[in-house]
């Protein structure tokens, strides 16, 4: 499994970006995205732009779970109060022939079961606390980007502990 | 690129100091602890020099309740996701409905900011006008201790707070315009502040299209 993580402001600007590969099931955290991924998955990810604008008015809750899929990449979204988005493309790894099969609870196989929700739902909670931390720094403006190493150091850590 | 995974080293260029504790801001916790308030009178002090701070080459009393306005807008913005991050995870979401946006301001945001509710809230009666809410607080605690003279008696510098509003409300999506008015009620509110919040029209628009898709 791999992860592409984006938060993106109100005027759908690019806050922070952050690449990681699954930790759990023996993963080295590394992402397996094909070389051409890395400007796919942006458009992929801005994208699911027009479906989370609309599901967010139909539910109060901040985590709007898994929106979108396009072909093998799924992507969850998370709204804070003030309407940024955090988005997270996620991408199973293919079966190939010589790879051996995982148990389908495992976090990654099956990207649309609850135990993969639950994981992303606690992965973006805990980048939230991080997130409302940063904007309460009196430095920090609406729609700046997030350049604070130890917010990056923060998301990597919530990503080797949920994902 | 700055979405390519930082290099171990990476930290030690970046030429970023670090406080010798190790603590920076992700380090303190958003939940605040009970009686953690400040003193009215050093509020009063920094609020009276951030009046006479936005005083400083005004054109006129709008001019400076637009000040006072900007003052309080980015407050409110942040103040937002602080309140809902602060919420029990049952019961936090999002406000939908301008309703639900109105009494999460009197509720939650008075009561972090003021210590109480704000007093009531009215609709405008006025059928022109469906976008206009009222916001009623019979005493401001901003302005107990800021006295405005008789040539500026238009003045009410209770405009921060309507700043601190206009912030929550366009955070949360539902762009307003929010003003403070003085409207003395006899000798027992003499202070009486109503905070007119006048809704885009969109956001009016907005509402009956999600209310008739339920």
């Amino acid at each position: 499994m791999s992860y592409h993580f984006i938060i993106l402001g109100t005027q759908d600007n690019p806050l922070f970006s952050y690449v990681l590969g699954t930790s759990k099931q023996g993963g080295d955290g590394q992402a397996r995205f094909p070389p051409s991924a890395a400007h796919l998955n942006q458009f992929v990810l801005h994208s699911s732009l027009d479906i989370a604008e609309e599901v967010q008015w139909g539910t109060g809750h901040l985590y709007l779970k898994c929106i979108d899929k396009f072909f093998n990449n799924y992507i969850s979204c998370f709204v804070t109060g003030s309407n940024t988005k955090f988005m997270l493309l996620h991408q199973p790894t293919q079966q190939g022939p010589g790879v051996t099969t995982r148990s389908s609870a495992a976090i990654g196989a099956n990207p649309t079961s609850p135990q993969t929700e639950e994981a992303i739902r606690a992965f973006f909670q805990e980048v939230y606390e991080s997130w409302v931390k940063t904007v309460m720094s009196p430095f920090y403006g609406l729609n700046k980007e997030i350049r604070s190493p130890v917010f990056r150091q923060k998301v990597a850590a919530a990503g080797r502990k949920y994902l | 690129m700055s979405n390519l995974q930082p290099s171990k080293s990476s930290s030690a260029k970046e030429g970023l100091r670090y406080p010798s504790s190790g603590k920076t801001i992700y380090t303190r916790p958003l939940n605040r602890t009970k009686n953690a308030e400040i003193s009215q009178a050093a509020f009063a002090y920094l609020f009276g020099e951030m009046i006479s701070y936005a005083q400083r080459k005004v054109t006129g009393i709008q001019d400076l309740e637009k000040r006072l306005n900007a003052q309080g807008h980015p407050i409110g913005i942040k103040l937002l996701d602080l309140l809902l991050f602060r919420e029990p995870a049952r019961t936090q979401v999002r406000p939908r409905t301008i309703v639900e946006v109105l009494h999460f301001i009197k509720q939650q945001t008075w009561v972090h900011l003021f210590g109480r509710q704000a007093d009531r809230l009215e609709k405008s009666n006025n059928a022109d006008t469906p976008e206009e809410y009222m916001i009623i607080d019979n005493e401001p605690l901003v302005n107990s201790f800021i006295s405005v003279p008789k040539e500026m008696s238009q003045l009410n510098c209770a405009a921060f707070v309507a700043g601190i509003v206009e912030g929550i409300c366009d955070g949360a999506g539902f762009p307003a315009r929010v003003t403070a008015h003085t409207v003395a009620e006899g000798e027992m509110w003499p202070g009486k502040t109503v905070f007119l919040v006048k809704f885009e029209i969109e956001v009016v628009d907005r509402e009956a299209y999600l209310g008739d898709r339920k």
